[in-house]
């Protein structure tokens, strides 16, 4: 291997926005042909610095070394130029174009300034063809799965020769074999000699594909490691600046063995989605759902929580047959969810805190009985401290919160009004991971306090954590229930594999 | 406390800050609508001296201020349903038709004296009511987009108004019906008080219970609304019937006025002025919080504007143009953005004069 050259420096680089400092004096050195992870807990900074980097943002102080010489990108578009690319956590392609369309969009080849579809059909299929992607690029990308999209955003910043290119989160919705299938388009990018800004939550990702890491906290830089030489553990102190111990995690919590069955589908089904998935949650068990991305786990929290209606089977629950037209009727039965989809389908962001705790007793109560603004803030309070919300002002827009504190808040507002089942899907998705303890910890004592749980994650170690049962989906289908001894990390991967 | 806020939160922030109730930025929302409202009336005095007499005749004062506030009545009415519709993220293109229905409704069944006037304005608000409730079907059931869903409404309710009134303007001799356009009580014309009342009644309606909530919550997001038990159709189906009833009672102010039904112009155009009202009162159009009291400033803005073109002198045929650039100075105004780059500019214009001098 050669000396690898400089490619993009930043130095004592500053972004001050009114009231906050959200860069100070940070540099990163990124050199050709590797794999440069960015570290940190949310609101470190990495997105800020990004967007630095990328010309979404101007610097407040501070140079930017691209090939050795200073410049300063006006925008996006003349960074992309220049051949930094970034692609985001959310695909910002056109979902209702076609693959081919949203590769080349905005350089398509032309001829006589029309658009020559075949010769960019077939540039599109050799691209993809590179990323051992071969799927049909005349249909429109929303038929693929967030995977495949995201391979094809990727293959967007590449297709624009990229020298750099920057992933913001891009595992984050990924299953693990897709996430393999990303890191063999990645190492094939660094053997031709592009840097590659890898921003992840993963650990383990960060290990097995990083060759350099720059940690952030507070907007400023904690240090930049070789991969091979920092241990995780000094990784985490790092990017948390305190030694954690709640991350240990606990014995699983044991259920009575003979409990009264609180929820039972009966052999359910919905159109185009699950079939025949059968499973009972005891009073007060805590049930796991595993399973690989798409695998139904979503759907079946949808069925439950009347989302998505029936074609086959029942759902029982406390008893008594469920009819639900609507989410209302399962709240009303006293099941709740947390989506996994929190952005669109949980907080209501620009509504505050305080209403976003209220809203849930406020649906129930119904529009008549308003809650007195004294008795929604004493609500916000209580909540705010028990869970140790991370705000000033309960009155502050929800969106303003980190992903952790607003998945407290979400919990917060079913907590209010104590549902027999809370449903979570990916409780700990896109969290930093010292929220990510306070969040398990939190669903443990809810568990120990007696509520049932039927809980979603690809985190498995997380779920044998505080499971008393697995049931495991693959391809939209029951394949079995784990629980005991049997229950353990490798038994579910396994059962998740095979087949 | 843990240090959260990242830099896309305090861009947010600014965005944010003017819809966040209890903060101080909240009373800066009021400032600018006000500010410019305020500006049109110091015009207009320059332009009139006597602009902020009143006086008194007859048992009820007279002035340009009362001018203008009469005659802002029907799209003050407007502009209520309006900030509902635009709060859930939709738009009623079809209320300065409803009017017309509304309108012809009422003269129609005012022919037949022998009817109660209670009745009549019943079946008017009923009307006004049941359109409503079609667009709202159309939005909320049939998931139509509810600018197509309500341009249907637009378009044949003029035409089921010209069937009503037969291709005739209705006109009628009733002096209590008339009164609700021309009256006055406590020195005030009519329509003011029924403006007054039917804002007071919403805010009361929508502010005492969790009407209101639930509105600015299915505008901001329907789905994650409708995850928490809210009924969000049920919440949509509601605001266009509001507006539809709104759209009644402007009808009849101005059925009453002319003490006739003319189908072809009763309400023309007048939603959009509603539409525009309630953008200049600083409503996204895309759903969210919502303030009828900005609204109502909105309006009287606008109805400010056309009297200050009027009295200015100005030959006729500048009228439209010269509204729409003073609109678009307001909401100009209004955006922090273009008034961070005003400020950025303003000393860098200073200089250049300075060195020009030089």
């Amino acid at each position: 291997m050669t000396t690898p050259s400089l490619v993009l420096e930043l130095k004592q680089v500053c972004k001050h926005f009114p009231g906050v400092k959200a860069l100070q004096d940070v540099d990163l050195r990124l050199f050709a042909g590797e794999v440069h992870a960015l570290l940190g807990e949310n609101g470190a900074g990495k997105s800020t610095l990004v967007k630095v980097m990328t010309g979404a943002l101007a610097k407040s102080s501070g140079d930017i070394y691209f090939n050795g010489q200073n410049c300063s990108f006006a925008s996006p578009a003349a960074a992309q130029q220049a051949g930094i690319s970034t692609v985001y956590q959310e695909v910002n392609l056109l979902p209702n174009l076609s693959v081919a369309q949203n590769l080349f969009l905005g350089h398509e080849p032309r001829r006589f300034g029309l658009i020559q579809h075949q010769k960019m059909q077939q540039q599109a299929q050799q691209l993809l063809l590179r990323f051992k992607l071969n799927i049909d690029v005349t249909a429109p990308l929303a038929q693929y799965s967030v995977a495949v999209q995201q391979l094809i955003a990727i293959a967007r910043g590449v297709a624009m020769s990229a020298k750099v290119l920057v992933l913001d989160e891009p595992t984050a919705s990924l299953d693990s074999s897709e996430v393999q299938m990303l890191f063999d388009v990645m190492r094939q990018l660094r053997e031709q000699g592009v840097a590659i800004v890898f921003i992840t939550h993963f650990l383990d990702q960060v290990y097995q594909i990083s060759d350099r890491i720059t940690v952030l906290r507070n907007g400023s830089k904690v240090g930049e490691y070789l991969a091979a030489d920092l241990p995780r553990s000094r990784l985490i102190e790092a990017m948390l600046g305190k030694e954690l111990q709640q991350l240990t995690h606990q014995a699983a919590t044991t259920t009575p063995a003979v409990a009264e069955p609180l929820l039972v589908l009966n052999n359910i089904a919905v159109k185009g989605s699950i079939s025949g998935v059968s499973l009972t949650v005891a009073q007060g068990q805590a049930v796991g759902l595993a399973g690989l991305l798409g695998s139904g786990r979503t759907e079946v929290c949808r069925a439950v929580y009347g989302v998505d209606a029936l074609s086959q089977g029942e759902i029982q629950f406390g008893g008594k047959t469920l009819r639900l037209q609507q989410p209302a009727d399962a709240i009303k039965a006293g099941i709740a969810l947390c989506p996994e989809e929190r952005k669109t389908e949980g907080i209501i962001g620009p509504l505050s805190i305080r209403e976003n705790i209220m809203l849930a007793l406020q649906a129930r109560r119904g529009w008549w009985r308003y809650l007195p603004v004294k008795q929604q803030q004493q609500l916000a309070a209580f909540y705010i401290d028990k869970l140790q919300i991370a705000t000033p002002d309960a009155d502050k827009p929800i969106e303003q919160l980190s992903g952790g504190n607003q998945q407290k808040v979400i919990l917060a507002r079913w907590l209010a009004i104590n549902p027999q089942l809370l449903i979570l899907d990916e409780p700990t998705r896109g969290i930093d991971i010292g929220a990510h303890a306070e969040i398990l910890l939190l669903i443990k004592s809810l568990c120990q306090q007696g509520m049932s749980l039927l809980v979603t994650s690809s985190e498995l170690e997380e779920l044998v954590a505080f499971a008393g049962k697995v049931v495991v989906l693959r391809d939209r289908q029951k394949v079995t229930e784990l629980s005991g001894d049997t229950m353990t990390a490798p038994h579910i991967m396994q059962a998740i594999a095979e087949g | 406390m843990k240090q959260t806020q990242s830099c896309a939160d305090s861009l947010q922030q600014a965005r944010l800050a003017r819809y966040s109730p209890g903060s101080i930025k909240a009373s800066a929302r009021y400032l600018w609508p006000l500010a410019a409202l305020m500006l049109l009336l110091a015009v207009n005095l320059l332009l009139d001296a006597s602009f902020f007499q009143l006086s008194f005749q007859d048992g009820r004062l007279y002035g340009s201020l009362i001018d203008i506030l009469n005659r802002s009545a029907p799209v003050a009415l407007l502009a209520i349903g309006m900030s509902l519709v635009i709060a859930t993220g939709g738009i009623d293109l079809s209320v300065g038709a409803v009017m017309a229905i509304a309108g012809a409704v009422c003269a129609n069944l005012l022919l037949q004296t022998e009817l109660p006037l209670a009745l009549v304005i019943a079946a008017g608000l009923a009307t006004g009511i049941a359109a409503g409730l079609i667009n709202g079907t159309l939005v909320s059931y049939l998931k139509i987009q509810p600018i197509v869903a309500t341009l249907l409404l637009m378009v044949a309710g003029r035409g089921v108004a010209q069937l009503i009134n037969q291709g005739q303007i209705v006109t009628f001799l009733r002096p209590d019906f008339a009164w609700l356009g021309t009256g006055s009580w406590l020195g005030l014309p009519l329509p003011i008080w029924l403006v007054i009342g039917m804002f007071a009644l919403s805010q009361l309606l929508l502010r005492r219970t969790a009407l209101g909530l639930f509105i600015e919550a299915v505008g901001c997001n329907a789905t994650a609304s409708r995850y928490l038990g809210v009924n969000d159709k049920a919440i949509k189906l509601f605001v266009y019937a509001f507006a539809g009833f709104c759209a009644a009672l402007a009808g009849m102010i101005s059925a009453a006025d002319i003490q006739g039904s003319d189908a072809n112009n009763a309400g023309l155009w007048l939603e959009l002025d509603a539409i525009l009202a309630v953008v200049i009162g600083g409503a996204v159009l895309s759903g969210g919080r919502f303030s009828l009291l900005l609204s109502v400033i909105g309006v009287l803005i606008i109805q400010s504007l056309s009297t200050t073109i009027i009295v200015s002198g100005v030959p006729a045929k500048f009228n439209l143009l010269i509204k729409a650039l003073v609109v678009l100075l307001v909401l100009l105004l209004q955006s922090d953005k273009f008034r961070r780059q005003l400020s950025s500019w303003l000393p860098k214009l200073r200089k250049w004069r300075k060195g020009d001098k030089a």
